[in-house]
């Protein structure tokens, strides 16, 4: 289905990647945006605040970021596309929430523009510290989505892609921004309406009396059903069955998690998506995301000038992770090198599948500002030295 | 073209931010290049000299901030003090002439300089100092088109004050030819 | 005590009350004795004579004994996080404003985690009933102190008695801004049912308060005999005192319970707020919010 134009703002402007954002969600047939300020996410909200009242949409300022969490999950089973956003802290503070959104098949997306942490940190200043948060930050087991986007034009065209994901999967779906990506500013181009593809919300079409609201199809996913069309339905954070109603047994809680997990896993090949630049035939490759995928090139053309064989992969997709792709590349590449605005993280993920088969070197940094792409050369020339 | 670093210095109020969209949407939407600003946010926002920096090119553009910026245009003496050194090897330094004394001037810099504020009062309002700038920038570097810079200006300016700033723009732009020309 | 004047004539047919659970579901997990189960009696007569159209009642509980009862009753139903029953309650009304919502959880749930959303709902006067069980203790875990404990009362975390000032709860709701605040025992089922109605009946943030016994826990700990014991207690120590002022409606262990409606008043809820506000500021700009 194509975007409502109503909101679609057509045209190419000069932006920066929360504002871009702001226009992804509106885009994406998002009316329902919960939030509390928090730098250097507040621009995506304050955006928000602004234009909803032109194109009916509800913008509440919530009292913390534990009611945003789950103010958004209200919008969602009324009948709206609702988003979240913020940072660190705030994140930390919605975790619970994710993982209500996870376990009760939740479709909405949270923002999170990362910045240095932990605690306050450095409110201004950008890190990719919340990887591992975002997928594992909320409490037992579960899987989500979330994508890097690494320009303000990506933050506009991911933004659609996290809501499109979020109704295909029935999934929280996390935007990983980082604070260099939300504050820069860049051309963004928004497409005419009827070139942005939107996934409508996967409603029951059965007999009323047939419904499972938590019975999956094939693809493991269950159907959807708003409050209001008389179904009765029950919604619970508790282990439920197939109606909804909590069962709180060892096996309930294996079939239903078991699928929470397999709905992500055994979808990885649809949703997974990096870029890659000269894999092909590399004795090195780069992996890298966000802002970073952006710093690492001076020092991938620097190593490339001086003869390297030398690949570039960037995730766009962080969860799931392109598992596969690791696996058959760490079977013909020297080494990969990791530079990420933490003391790492996606690099594990790396050395999970690279399993022993290449050198993983992490190019590390603790955040407030990106990496020096001489930094990223030495480990590239260090690989490359084997 | 090759990457340019561009930094613009001055002081809260003066409209540097501003300065700054100009170039990057008269770069990357109206003279099919590619442009990236960052806004120095945090303490250096709020203190006396603030900047933006924003990096040009005819190719996509990978590291988003500036190391050594090939022009500078400088619109107080702190700013002037405090940023000037990072120019590069070379580079264009643009200054505004009452307020900026270049006080032991660097001798590979190629120096610019603009009475601005006198132009600026002349028409009427002194806030129109950064766009007189603009426009002198625009004819002492070359970097980006002078169309591409007036649509940018008409675009980027509040409602009402069209005439006021392509005005302003022009002036900065034809002292600007004056100089090169003599 | 003052007379008592409302209209309390609500009929009480039997069995009635099934067609509002969700009979499958049955038996519930509350003890014997337990006061929960009487005030969903109360709440499905309520919603039986308000009229509301049963599709369009939205039901959202939080965590605890009292969080279990959205799961019973056959309305779209929503068992949410610990304390977090209001702001999905807020996202729920906001986001479809044709919805009643009804929010039903404890003290403890409401009142210490929740008491932040508590507040700033009432403050926007979001279009909502709140239906609060106060049992003066945590149930589900065991029995440990609440916001709402009387000075002096026992708990497992508080073993040597209260010390805290507990919570005057209609003081609280009325002084953040509700627009209808009633309290009630579970000993009053005629006027709990009552009030209930009113309060989905009425447009903007409504608050009931329903004390109930919790024989398990708080009674048996601080040895006020069985459920029919405190039932008896209410009975005989309750004064209803219809429109007290708030601030003196507060409890103290085993003392005097002032009961009745204390707020009754009109004010904009939050959407029309909204909607007033932009059509003035925005004029034909302003897209109304319809939900």
């Amino acid at each position: 289905m194509k975007a409502d134009p109503k909101g679609v703002m057509t045209g190419a402007y000069f932006i920066d990647g929360d504002h871009a954002c702001a226009e992804g969600a509106i885009a994406a047939g998002c009316r329902f945006v919960a939030g509390y300020p928090i730098t250097p996410s507040t621009e995506v909200v304050e955006r928000i605040a602004e234009r909803f009242p032109l194109i009916g949409g509800m913008f509440i300022q919530m009292e913390d970021e534990i009611a945003s969490s789950i103010a958004i999950q209200g919008g969602v089973w009324a009948g709206k596309k609702a988003m979240t956003v913020t940072s660190g802290p705030g994140f930390s503070l919605m975790m619970e929430h994710l993982g209500l959104a996870a376990m009760t098949e939740t479709p909405c997306v949270f923002v999170d523009v990362q910045r240095a942490g932990p605690s306050t940190g450095l409110p201004t200043l950008p890190a990719q510290g919340d990887m591992m948060q975002a997928r594992w930050g909320s409490h037992g087991d579960y899987a989500i989505i979330a994508l890097c986007p690494n320009s303000p034009q990506e933050s506009f065209n991911l933004t659609i892609k996290a809501f499109n994901l979020a109704e295909q999967y029935r999934v929280p779906v996390l935007l990983m921004l980082d604070e260099c990506v939300g504050h820069m500013t860049e051309r963004v181009v928004i497409p005419p309406a009827d070139q942005i593809e939107i996934t409508p919300r996967r409603y029951w079409e059965g007999p009323k009396e047939d419904l499972l609201l938590f019975k999956a199809d094939k693809d493991l996913v269950p159907p959807m059903v708003k409050a209001g069309d008389g179904y009765n339905i029950h919604v619970t954070g508790l282990t439920h069955d197939e109606r909804g109603y909590p069962d709180m047994t060892p096996a309930a809680q294996e079939k239903l998690v078991r699928r929470l997990v397999d709905k992500i896993r055994l979808n990885a090949d649809a949703i997974v998506e990096y870029k890659e630049d000269q894999v092909e035939g590399a004795e090195i490759v780069v992996v890298s995301y966000g802002i970073t995928s952006r710093v690492a090139i001076p020092a991938i053309e620097q190593a490339r000038a001086e003869g390297m064989k030398v690949g570039h992969l960037r995730l766009i997709t962080a969860w799931p992770f392109p598992t596969k792709r690791i696996r058959e590349l760490s079977t013909t590449v020297r080494g990969f090198v990791v530079p990420e605005i933490n003391f790492g993280q996606m690099v594990r993920e790396v050395e999970r599948w690279v399993a022993g088969r290449a050198r993983v070197r992490l190019v590390p940094h603790g955040g407030g500002s990106v990496h020096d792409p001489k930094d990223i050369y030495a480990a590239i020339a260090y690989v490359g030295k084997g | 073209m090759a990457r340019t670093e561009i930094k613009i210095g001055g002081f809260g109020g003066q409209g540097i931010i501003l300065s700054g969209y100009i170039i990057g949407r008269a770069a990357s939407i109206y003279d099919a290049k590619f442009a990236t600003m960052i806004q120095a946010f945090g303490p250096e926002a709020r203190g006396s000299a603030c900047s933006a920096q924003i990096v040009v090119d005819d190719h996509e553009i990978a590291y988003p901030y500036i190391t050594s910026p090939r022009i500078m245009v400088v619109m107080s003496q702190e700013a002037y003090t405090k940023f000037s050194p990072e120019v590069a090897e070379g580079g264009i330094l643009i200054t505004e002439d009452e307020l900026v004394k270049p006080h032991s001037l660097r001798k590979d810099l190629t120096h610019y300089s603009i009475p601005a504020t006198r132009i600026a009062e002349e028409l009427g309002r002194k806030m129109v100092l950064n766009i007189v700038m603009m426009g002198f920038m625009t004819a002492v570097t070359g970097l980006i088109g002078v169309e591409a810079m007036r649509s940018a200006v008409k675009v980027s300016v509040p409602r009402g004050t069209e005439m006021l700033n392509s005005n302003a723009f022009n002036r900065g732009y034809e002292f600007g030819l004056g100089l090169k020309r003599a | 005590m003052t007379e008592e004047t409302m209209d309390t004539d609500i009929s009480l047919p039997t069995n009635r009350v099934e067609d509002f659970l969700r009979m499958e579901r049955l038996p519930h997990i509350w003890c014997p004795g337990c006061g929960i189960g009487t005030t969903v009696n109360c709440f499905a007569h309520a919603l039986d004579a308000s009229g509301l159209d049963l599709k369009k009642v939205a039901i959202v509980s939080g965590i605890g004994c009292t969080g279990r009862v959205a799961g019973y009753m056959k309305l779209d139903s929503f068992h949410t996080t610990h304390g977090r029953a209001i702001p999905f309650a807020t996202g729920l009304k906001l986001a479809n404003p044709e919805l009643k919502v009804v929010v039903y959880s404890g003290d403890g749930d409401l009142t210490a985690i929740g008491g932040n959303h508590f507040i700033h709902a009432a403050r926007r006067n979001v279009n909502m009933t709140v239906i609060l069980i106060n049992n003066f203790i945590y149930g589900m875990t065991g029995g440990q102190v609440a916001p709402t404990t009387p000075i002096g009362a026992t708990a497992s975390t508080a073993p040597y008695g209260n010390f805290e000032e507990p919570f005057n709860l209609p003081y609280l709701a009325e002084s953040c801004g509700a627009v209808y605040v009633a309290r009630w025992t579970s000993f009053h089922v005629r006027h709990a049912t009552k009030a209930i109605k009113d309060a989905l009946l009425k447009k903007g943030f409504s608050f009931v308060e329903i004390m109930a016994p919790c024989p398990t826990l708080y009674s048996r700990r601080n040895r006020l005999g069985d459920g029919l014991d405190q039932m008896k207690f209410y009975r005989d120590n309750s004064e209803i005192q219809n429109g007290a002022d708030t601030k003196t409606v507060g409890l103290s262990f085993q003392g005097k319970i002032v009961v009745g409606k204390f707020v009754d008043k009109e004010k904009p809820t939050y959407l029309e707020s909204m909607n007033a506000f932009y059509a003035q500021k925005l004029g034909d700009q302003f897209t109304p919010y319809k939900g």
